[in-house]
């Protein structure tokens, strides 16, 4: 090759780096889109619901049950998983409370104990109190609530997305 | 044969495989590299059994939160091998994370990580990392009630990262409940992200080994310095090295196909982890628990001081991992004989003995209540009817998923079998009505005759017979 043909040094250079160049837009091209449709979810607005779980009659007073409902944000194929539970209290006055099943350690599934009117959990012994103070065990926090109301004799809970303490 | 030969030579002379595999192959390592060698060659066999039983898997596995539970229950107790096939995938998740431990113990206690070698250790220790991310994922892939609660106590401890983690807890979740987004997510983790991630790595690891050489076996009378080494090490493959193959490959396929063979046997034997319950999460009933690997960070967990967790849960994987990152690179040289390191030794001792023992906590989990204890009879709840009241209490209160009598209940409590020996019936009042030391109070659940019962029963607990007499008063 004569060297008329041969790049000069400096071409050579500016050639690298606009072929690094147009490898980096290209790629940023494709991983954008890709990056933000992975991160997306940390934009959605906080998604909340009301949901019913039955009638104000239907709960005895000072009594702790389990509530069933959708959650706040379900998909079409998320089957079982689009449901979530609450426990709701019926406090003596007929006011409601509604606790989220996650302990406040580590999100486990915590139990109602009626006899002992206690909240257990499963996973490292959190205890609560009916309130869902804390009891005893390494919870940090009280048991998280959500709001509930009772509009036209029907008691609604505020689904909400997952506790994260 | 012909014929085959004849194919070989054809692909050959237009690929020059051999020309390029041979040379691979046949570079020399160190003579008497032993049996001490193969681990790492052993986790590459684990790691591709999990691929080619994953592949499988992946055929019939529907990754939908809706149906995902229905498919694998399919694939467990109908489909063709599939029990045998899922069991392999587990066994092999088992082994690749036991094998990887192994060789990461070799490596570290022979100092192979040493010059020039450094970089190969810290892959080495990306790929631990995702060789138990991948451990997790795929337990929560079961999406069987232990998989979808455990989803949620892995979003629980990313959210305890600072500033970022209810973001990371939400990312974790592909939105803001475990959902349908959910599954999806950690499937395409554990199918594409990570084993990609993998691939490549261990690609780097297999380069870095070709290019700087297996480390020979340490002598106490050769310290690394970093100024001589490569030179040395050169000379000695030149006078006394051996090919790889077959001269020290033969024993990597020996300890390989026994890896492959009690992956294998122990799928046949034991079969794969049962499901739980369907993923509903409305099914309180559940104890999620992660596989066998993980039982000792779970007993970590247990037993923080109050206060901490959020600091050990960040901190401390956080700490071990900058730990083993930065170490090739403030010890590169030097001695490298374990005769010659006791630190080194007694480090691994420690950790191991600590894993252990958490590992053996974590499979008895003390801390957890017992809500399977049954009702006390016979001679433990016999005497006056308050006494037997009392008994009666003891289980409907809860208090016997904490403690132990006479064998029965929990074990998070002390075991109050001879309980009067130790308290008198005030002290056994005070304590139940206003609770203390990780206790619950009873004062407002608990009514005064219930109290009274209580007590009675717990006072015929002796050292003795049990069944009378009591603290004095």
């Amino acid at each position: 090759m004569s060297d008329a043909e041969m790049l000069s040094p400096e071409r050579r250079t500016l050639l690298s780096r606009l072929s690094l160049a147009l490898g980096t837009v290209a790629a940023a091209l494709v991983g954008v889109p890709v990056v933000g449709f992975l991160l997306a979810p940390l934009f959605a607005p906080i998604a909340q619901k009301w949901r019913t779980v039955g009638t104000a009659q239907s709960f005895q007073k000072g009594e702790t049950v389990e509530v069933r409902f959708e959650d706040a944000s379900p998909v079409a194929w998320a089957g079982v998983t689009g449901q979530t539970a609450a426990w709701l209290r019926c406090e003596t006055d007929g006011s409601f409370k509604a606790f989220a099943v996650n302990c406040t350690h580590l999100g486990c599934p915590v139990r109602w104990l009626a006899s002992a009117e206690l909240f257990m959990c499963p996973c490292h012994g959190g205890v609560y109190y009916k309130d869902g103070t804390v009891a005893a065990g390494p919870p940090p926090h009280p048991l998280i609530q959500y709001q509930v109301r009772v509009r036209q004799g029907q008691v609604e809970v505020l689904a909400s997305p997952t506790p994260i303490t | 044969m012909r014929i085959l030969r004849t194919v070989w030579e054809w692909f050959d002379a237009r690929t020059d495989a051999s020309k390029m595999i041979g040379p691979i192959a046949k570079h020399p390592v160190p003579r008497n590299t032993g049996w001490m060698y193969v681990f790492g060659s052993a986790t590459l066999f684990a790691f591709l059994i999990q691929v080619v039983t994953g592949i499988a898997l992946a055929t019939a596995y529907v990754s939908s939160a809706g149906q995902a539970f229905q498919s694998l229950s399919w694939i467990t107790n109908t489909a063709f091998l599939g029990r045998l096939l899922r069991g392999m995938h587990y066994f092999g998740a088992s082994a690749m994370v036991l094998l990887v431990g192994i060789h990461m113990i070799r490596t570290f206690l022979t100092g192979s990580y040493k010059f020039p070698r450094e970089l190969n250790w810290v892959v080495g220790v990306l790929l631990l990392g995702l060789t138990i991310l991948m451990g997790f994922t795929g337990q929560l892939l079961r999406w069987d009630q232990n998989g979808v609660w455990s989803t949620i106590v892995a979003a629980e401890q990313a959210g305890r990262v600072p500033l970022v983690g209810h973001q990371l807890a939400r990312f974790l979740l592909g939105g803001q409940t475990v959902g349908g987004a959910t599954l999806s997510r950690f499937f395409a983790y554990h199918v594409f992200f990570i084993p990609a991630i993998i691939f490549a790595m261990v690609g780097l690891h297999v380069v870095l080994a070709l290019r700087h050489g297996i480390s020979e076996p340490p002598s106490a009378n050769r310290p690394v310095d970093p100024k001589t080494y490569r030179a040395w090490y050169e000379d000695m493959l030149h006078r006394e090295g051996v090919p790889f193959w077959p001269d020290a490959a033969w024993r990597d396929a020996v300890f390989g196909l026994l890896v492959v063979a009690c992956v294998v046997f122990l799928a046949w034997k034991f079969g794969p982890p049962a499901l739980t319950s369907p993923p509903d999460p409305t099914i309180i009933q559940a104890y999620p628990r992660p596989d066998w690997y993980l039982l000792w960070y779970f007993a970590v967990l247990a037993q923080l001081p109050h206060g901490t967790e959020s600091v050990v849960i960040v901190g401390a994987p956080l700490l071990a991992g900058v730990c083993l990152l930065v170490l090739p690179l403030v010890f590169n040289r030097g001695q490298r004989a374990p005769s010659r390191r006791p630190w080194a030794v007694a480090s691994v001792v420690l950790i191991v003995t600590g894993v252990g023992v958490l590992w053996y906590q974590g499979e008895q989990s003390p801390w957890s209540p017992d809500f399977n204890a049954k009702p006390l009879t016979g001679a433990v709840a016999q005497g006056s009817p308050e006494v037997v009241q009392g008994a009666q209490l003891f289980h409907n209160q809860g208090c016997e998923y904490c403690h132990t009598i006479a064998g029965n209940g929990g074990k998070r409590g002390p075991d109050l079998t001879a309980i009067a020996s130790r308290l008198t019936p005030q002290q056994l009042t005070l304590r139940i009505l206003n609770g203390g030391n990780n206790m619950p109070a009873f004062a407002s659940s608990l009514k005064p005759d219930d109290v009274t019962a209580l007590v009675a029963f717990l006072n015929t607990r002796t050292l003795g017979d049990g069944a009378s007499g009591g603290a004095s008063q």
